[in-house]
């Protein structure tokens, strides 16, 4: 009788903490998203943050630096400015500097881009028998960096921890197997 | 904090949060500097053709040439979070068609180690000058001036626009002969 209590304290004591356990990491997910949510509405950008995948913008950025973006429709497209832009028909947006802009009165604007890292515009990217990108096309504004890789060159990382984050984007699949590993983690470990 | 693990994990974490606060404070020291100096552009020839527009739409444009000086001290802008200088001289203009053109006839990149002494003299630009239709000719009123992006290691992205434009009109005449 008595070990037939015990034990069924031992299994009620299991049970709270797993809903405990549970319930913890449906809070660290959920405060996630929300400050990831309201990061989207303050810049007014569908990804507010952006790791950078191309060495078309080197020296300034290479592959696995951090990019801080906003989409305020009201900011006026100029020179020299960094857009991230999807051309027509392509789902990888591009992120590239503001070459040429001819803006009309009414403020239709039609604008031309260049990487820095490349020889030419990026008409050669552009839709077949497209010129000019227009407001429509551009998805975001860089606004702030995060050279990550400034710190981690000089340890000699940028090999490997650049090639997790460029994994976890060109590889959806890996991001979420990732995701449920740590939950997985947060889970099992009681502390 | 007795295994060999749970010693790495928490070293790691507390690096991780070194660092945090390390980029935290790059960027807050430097986030307010003004990073504009004074420019000087100076333009010596100016030249206008116009031909089919290679570059991209096939329309009779406007093609301006400009030849131009360039001085500047971008010694004062450098500091510990500034990993880079976008340099890009462009020409603003108004025309009947477009409100408001601007075009990016050079630009440079200037990292931090490198000289920081700008002293161009007789500088063609890098880009053609390719006009949206024909509103270069006899133009009044196009405006030079020398702007830098600055690329910080944490921090917000600034355009700086450089104090000492130049504005300068271009002729009436096209030039027929094929010298540049």
């Amino acid at each position: 009788m008595l070990s037939l209590d015990f034990l069924d304290d031992v299994r009620r004591m299991n049970k709270r903490q797993l809903y405990y356990q549970v319930l913890n990491f449906g809070m660290i997910v959920s405060s996630a998203l929300m400050i990831w949510k309201g990061l989207m509405v303050v810049t007014g950008s569908e990804s507010p943050i952006v790791v950078v995948l191309s060495g078309s913008m080197e020296p300034a950025f290479h592959r696995g630096d951090l990019l801080f973006l906003t989409n305020r429709v009201e900011d006026p497209i100029r020179v020299g400015e960094i857009v991230v832009f999807r051309i027509e028909g392509r789902e990888i947006p591009i992120v590239h500097r503001v070459l040429k802009i001819h803006e009309k009165a009414n403020g239709d604007i039609k604008f031309l881009t260049k990487g820095d890292n490349n020889a030419v515009d990026d008409r050669g990217l552009y839709k077949q028998g497209q010129h000019w990108l227009e407001k429509k096309d551009v998805v975001g504004r860089a606004r702030g960096s995060l050279l990550l890789t400034f710190c981690l060159f000089h340890l000699r990382f940028v090999p490997y921890i650049g090639i997790v984050t460029i994994l976890m984007n060109d590889y959806p699949k890996f991001k979420y197997a990732v995701l449920f590993l740590l939950g997985l983690f947060v889970l099992v470990h009681r502390e | 904090m007795n295994t060999v693990l749970s010693r790495a994990n928490s070293l790691f974490a507390f690096s991780l949060s070194v660092m945090a606060a390390l980029t935290f404070g790059c960027f807050i020291t430097t986030a307010f500097k003004d990073r504009r100096v004074p420019v000087r552009v100076h333009v010596s020839k100016v030249m206008l053709k116009n031909v089919d527009d290679f570059t991209g739409p096939r329309e009779r444009s406007d093609l301006g040439f400009i030849t131009f000086d360039l001085s500047a001290d971008l010694q004062p802008i450098f500091d510990w979070n500034v990993k880079q200088l976008f340099l890009y001289l462009s020409a603003e203009y108004a025309t009947k068609s477009n409100a408001l053109n601007q075009v990016v006839l050079w630009d440079k990149i200037v990292l931090r180690g490198e000289n920081p002494k700008l002293n161009l003299r007789d500088m063609k630009s890098k880009y053609f000058f390719f006009d949206d239709g024909n509103g270069l000719r006899a133009n009044k009123n196009i405006t030079l001036t020398l702007s830098w992006n600055v690329v910080p290691n944490a921090g917000i992205l600034p355009l700086v626009v450089g104090s000492g434009q130049v504005s300068l009109p271009f002729p009436d005449m096209y030039e027929t002969t094929k010298s540049y």
